[in-house]
C-alpha cells in the first residue's frame, strides 16, 4: 500500500473535520427528535446543554490546537529571542507579549527559557512580558471562549491578555529587580551554539498532529468535566443566583476573585465552562474574566518553579503587579458592560 | 557512548529516559546514561525548552520527547560520526 504524506494526512483531517462538524447539530436534532425529551425540566435543560455543547467545543478545540501546533513550529524559543534581542523598553513588551501567544510554551521550560532570555541581554520587563502573556493566553481557552461565548469574548479575553502582559511586564521592567535575580543565572556562561534544529514541512505537520495528541488527549476530560457542571449549574442554580455575589453591584467581588482565583490552579479547559453557566446566573463579565485570568495566567506551580531563578521579592512583585492588573481590568469591564 | 537526558525531572524527563534506554536496547548498543538536573548545567547545553537529549555532549533533540524509532536513527548517526573519526585516527 502506498504511504500516505504528511499533507495528504493534513488535508484529510481538515475534510473528515469538516464533514463532521456540518452534521453534528442535524445529527444531535435528529437524535432529539426521535427521543425527545421533556423541555423545561431541569434534568432535561442540563442533557440538552451537554449534548449539544460538548461535542463542538471538542471538534473545535482539534482543528484549532492543530493550527497552532503548525503555527508555532515556526517560532522556536530561540527565534523568539533573536527577534527581541535588545529592545526598547515599551516596544520591547509588546513583542515579547505577542511572541508569549505564538512560541511554543510550557512551565516546566520556565526556568531554562528565563535563563536564556537572560543571557541573550532581554530585560526582565520584557521576559516577564513573555511569561505572563504565555500561559494566559493559551488556544484552549481562545476555544473555549469562542465557542461558549462568542467571538467577541474571545476577542476580548486576548486584548485584555495582552494588555496585562505588557503594562504589568513594563511596570516590573522600571522597578529595576535585577536585584531580585538569583545572582548565579548572571554568571551562566551559556554556549554560544544554541541548538536549533532543522524543521521541514512534513515536521511541522506532525507537530500539528502531535499537539492535539498532546493537548485535546490532555484537557478532553477537563472539558467534559467542565462542561457537565455547567450544564448542572445551567439546569439547577436558579436564575440570577450569582448576581448579589459576582455581580456588578458587589463592588468587592472583583478583588475577591482574584484573590481566590490566584492559589486556584486549573487550566483553561475546565474553568471556562464553568464560567458560562455563571455568567449565565447573573455574574458580570468583569468579575468573572478577573476570576478566569487569575486562574489561568498566575499558577502555583510555575512561581514554585521560578522560584530556582528568582527571590521570593521578586516572585511577590510578579504576583502582585499581575494581580493588580487583573482586577483593574475586572473593573474596567464591570464599568463598560 | 554517553547519553544524556536534560530536564529537570519532569514527567517528559522520565519518559524521554525510558525511551532512550530502549532505543539502546534495541540497537545492542551499550550506552552510559546521566541525568543532568541542574539548571546551571543545562543552560550550558544552549537549549531553552525541556527536555533535551544530548548523545556525547552533542544536543540532538530539546522540547519534545521524540518517539524510540526516531532515538534509535539519532543514536546511529552519532554512532556513525564516532565510528567514522575513531578511523580517520
Amino acid at each position: 500500500m502506498m504511504k500516505i504524506k504528511s499533507y495528504q494526512q493534513a488535508f484529510l483531517f481538515v475534510v473528515a473535520w469538516v464533514i463532521v462538524y456540518a452534521f453534528l447539530e442535524p445529527s444531535v436534532n435528529f437524535l432529539f427528535s426521535h427521543f425527545p425529551l421533556e423541555r423545561g425540566k431541569r434534568l432535561t435543560e442540563a442533557i440538552y446543554f451537554f449534548v449539544y455543547e460538548a461535542p463542538k467545543v471538542l471538534l473545535l478545540l482539534t482543528i484549532v490546537v492543530f493550527a497552532i501546533g503548525i503555527v508555532r513550529s515556526y517560532f522556536s524559543p530561540e527565534r523568539t529571542r533573536r527577534m527581541l534581542g535588545k529592545r526598547s523598553p515599551l516596544i520591547g513588551n509588546v513583542m515579547a507579549s505577542t511572541l508569549g501567544i505564538v512560541t511554543p510554551f510550557c512551565s516546566c521550560s520556565a526556568v531554562p527559557l528565563f535563563i536564556g532570555f537572560v543571557e541573550a541581554g532581554i530585560p526582565l520587563g520584557a521576559t516577564f512580558s513573555f511569561l505572563i502573556a504565555a500561559p494566559m493566553i493559551n488556544e484552549v481557552a481562545v476555544v473555549l471562549l469562542f465557542g461558549l461565548f462568542g467571538w467577541e469574548t474571545a476577542f476580548i479575553y486576548v486584548a485584555t491578555g495582552l494588555v496585562i502582559a505588557i503594562s504589568a511586564g513594563y511596570v516590573i521592567g522600571k522597578l529595576k529587580v535585577e536585584r531580585f535575580v538569583e545572582d548565579w543565572v548572571y554568571a551562566i556562561k551559556g554556549s554560544d551554539a544554541a541548538f536549533e534544529s532543522k524543521v521541514t514541512f512534513d515536521d511541522r505537520i506532525r507537530a500539528g498532529f502531535t499537539a492535539v495528541k498532546d493537548i485535546v488527549g490532555k484537557v478532553w476530560l477537563y472539558v467534559l468535566i467542565g462542561i457537565a457542571v455547567g450544564a448542572g449549574i445551567h439546569g439547577y442554580v436558579p436564575q440570577n443566583f450569582m448576581a448579589s455575589i459576582m455581580g456588578k453591584s458587589a463592588w468587592w467581588a472583583v478583588p475577591v476573585s482574584v484573590l481566590i482565583g490566584v492559589p486556584l490552579y486549573s487550566n483553561a479547559a475546565g474553568i471556562i465552562p464553568i464560567m458560562h453557566a455563571l455568567l449565565e446566573k447573573g455574574a458580570s463579565l468583569g468579575t468573572a474574566l478577573a476570576f478566569m485570568m487569575s486562574v489561568i495566567g498566575l499558577s502555583f506551580p510555575e512561581t514554585i518553579i521560578l522560584r530556582k531563578v528568582l527571590k521570593p521579592q521578586l516572585i511577590a512583585i510578579f504576583v502582585g503587579v499581575v494581580a493588580v492588573g487583573i482586577i483593574i481590568v475586572g473593573y474596567l469591564f464591570n464599568l463598560i458592560y | 557512548m554517553i547519553i544524556k537526558i536534560l530536564g529537570s525531572g519532569c514527567p517528559n524527563c522520565k519518559t524521554l529516559e525510558r525511551r532512550a534506554i530502549q532505543a539502546a536496547e534495541e540497537l545492542n548498543i551499550s550506552a552510559e546514561f546521566k541525568e543532568v538536573r541542574d539548571f546551571k548545567e543545562i543552560a550550558s547545553y544552549g537549549i531553552m525548552r525541556t527536555p533535551g537529549l544530548a548523545i556525547n555532549e552533542k544536543v540532538v533533540s530539546a522540547g519534545y520527547v521524540p518517539k524510540v524509532d526516531e532515538i534509535k536513527a539519532l543514536i546511529l548517526e552519532h554512532a556513525s560520526q564516532e565510528d567514522t573519526s575513531n578511523k580517520v585516527q
